[in-house]
């Protein structure tokens, strides 16, 4: 437990040094390369890259965070529940159509580098943050909503005093799932020439380089797990504020 | 002084609350007993229109409560229910202000008056004021939200089966800190019940409803000693009924002069516990501590009398 509570931190300062200083881990991608190819990705800094993947991704979870959280409260008002199976099959159509194809589609409309890639991100990342906005605001303690409309509270009262405090754990675990799903997934962004991490990966299997390979990979998954634990704290934190937990 | 007015709702073309008409005295408790199913939750709830009357009007303070826009008018109507449904991510001093908040109380008012009302339900401000309501034993729950419920002034307090939740001893005490606060704050209430005992208890009146009807509406004792249908019969006689009667009055009303042996008791104890007492003492007579005292065979006399 208490080693686990310092790994986030040790991972993020590995991370932080290794994009600043990536020539003094070449020790370790070495082994990986073959015929004296490089070890470390030169072509574009791996910093530059991280900072475009992550602002890709932001930008991406932001947009289907605002979207899935506002259709997930319109499907749960009195007025909007009649579209509730409507957003359903869409947010599950976004989910399932593979993001290669969105990307595919996307580029002969809008040509080539990061807009089809925010476009696939955006409808992937949907369904998570939608469906548990939807379980989050319709799964809630009936004497307690009750109790705020036999008090007098508006609809928009309830909406904002109530239901969302209530429901914000299980939005962030939505977010969450959301940004560490567009995290990996945001690579496949540069084969439409997106500039992700993804772009230090088909560089690797281009040129049968394992050490570009693993060194995109790498920076990725650790980009994943520190957002994950971010996000799971802000959720716990989250979660004793609304009275879950002791 | 709060009046229904032939109220009417229907469910599916079926009716759940007929033809109901009620005057409710301010300032009075009247409990609202019958079984599950008879209506008398749907009854109350159309006084804070929860669920709106399919006819009838409802007049509080002579006012149509069809007049005021919906939120307005709960939040002059006090409403405590069984689930209590305290806001889980509120402390208890933010729960109670839910109301004076909502109405644009000035945060010193509202200060006061959270303190005031956590004193009256022998909650310690300082020590109950912070915490949230997972901190909470059931009573304290149950009492924070009765408190909620009274935080603005309202002119009436609706309680659907507020202590359904506590055990025996608990709500027992519950029941008489509730008395005790609507005595000092003569606050209109209407208490909502399946418990003959609790409508006793706590009432000044008891409406007995049955089927969407309100089949006797009357004094306590009234309804006790006359009681008008068999259902009202059966809902307050059995077995206990001659100690409901007897839990009405007060040892002094019987008392005659002379002595008794043993420890006294005090004048305002009911002859329900008077006889308990006389039973389980074995004594034919208890004397009072104001002087005289009590017998058995007053308390037989009066039983006989139907408590008259």
């Amino acid at each position: 437990m208490r080693a686990g509570r310092f790994l986030p931190g040790l991972a993020a300062l590995f991370l932080l040094v290794f994009l600043l200083t990536p020539d003094s881990f070449a020790f370790l991608f070495r082994p990986l390369t073959r015929n004296n190819a490089p070890a470390i990705y030169h072509q574009t800094a791996l910093l530059r890259l991280t900072v475009s993947h992550l602002s890709i991704v932001a930008i991406a979870v932001i947009a289907s965070g605002l979207v899935g959280i506002v259709l997930g409260i319109l499907v749960t008002r009195p007025r909007g529940r009649e579209f509730l199976p409507l957003a359903r099959s869409v947010t599950a159509i976004g989910q399932t159509f593979p993001p290669v194809a969105v990307l595919a589609l996307a580029v002969p409309v809008m040509g080539f580098g990061t807009a089809p890639t925010l476009v696939a991100l955006f409808l992937y990342g949907l369904l998570p943050v939608f469906e548990n906005t939807l379980a989050g605001l319709t799964d809630q303690p009936a004497e307690i909503l009750e109790a705020a409309r036999g008090m007098g509270l508006t609809p928009l009262q309830r909406l904002w005093h109530v239901e969302l405090p209530l429901a914000l754990p299980l939005i962030i675990s939505g977010i969450r799932l959301t940004a560490v799903i567009s995290l990996g997934t945001a690579t496949i962004g540069s084969t439409v020439a997106a500039p992700t991490l993804g772009e230090v990966i088909i560089a690797g299997l281009l040129s049968s380089n394992t050490a570009y390979v693993a060194q995109g990979g790498l920076v990725v998954s650790i980009l994943a797990v520190l957002i994950h634990h971010g996000l799971s704290a802000a959720e716990t934190n989250a979660a004793r504020a609304a009275g879950r937990v002791g | 002084m709060i009046e229904l007015q032939d109220l009417t709702r229907m469910f599916d073309g079926q009716p759940v609350v007929r033809d109901v008409s009620l005057t409710v005295e301010a300032g009075e408790i009247v409990t609202l007993v019958g079984t599950s199913g008879s209506g008398k939750t749907t009854l109350i709830r159309m006084i804070n229109r929860l669920v709106e009357p399919s006819s009838g009007r409802v007049l509080i303070e002579g006012l149509d409560a069809a007049s005021l826009p919906v939120h307005q008018l709960r939040r002059r109507i006090g409403y405590a229910i069984q689930g209590i449904g305290l806001f889980p991510h509120r402390s208890v001093a933010q729960n109670i202000a839910t109301v004076p908040r909502l109405l644009g109380w000035p945060r010193a008012r509202i200060e006061d008056r959270t303190d005031e009302l956590l004193e009256l339900f022998q909650l310690d401000p300082a020590r109950f004021r912070d915490r949230m309501p997972h901190q909470l034993s059931g009573g304290q729950a149950q009492r924070v939200g009765t408190a909620r419920a009274l935080a603005a002034r309202p002119d009436l307090l609706l309680l659907d089966e507020p202590f359904g939740a506590l055990d025996p001893i608990i709500r027992a005490q519950a029941q008489t800190d509730l008395r005790a606060v609507q005595r000092r704050l003569g606050t209109t209430m209407i208490l909502v019940t399946h418990d003959i005992d609790e409508a006793v208890l706590l009432g000044d009146r008891i409406a007995v409803m049955d089927a969407g009807r309100i089949v006797q509406y009357d004094r306590v004792a009234r309804i006790l000693a006359h009681p008008e249908t068999d259902f009202v019969r059966a809902m307050t006689g059995g077995p206990e009924g001659v100690f409901r009667l007897l839990s009405l009055v007060a040892a002094a009303e019987i008392a005659e002069p002379g002595e008794a042996p043993g420890p006294p008791v005090d004048a305002a104890t009911n002859l329900r516990e008077v006889l308990s007492l006389c039973l389980s003492s074995g004594r034919e007579a208890l004397p009072l501590r104001s002087g005289g005292r009590v017998t058995l065979a007053a308390i037989r006399a009066l039983a006989g009398r139907g408590g008259q």
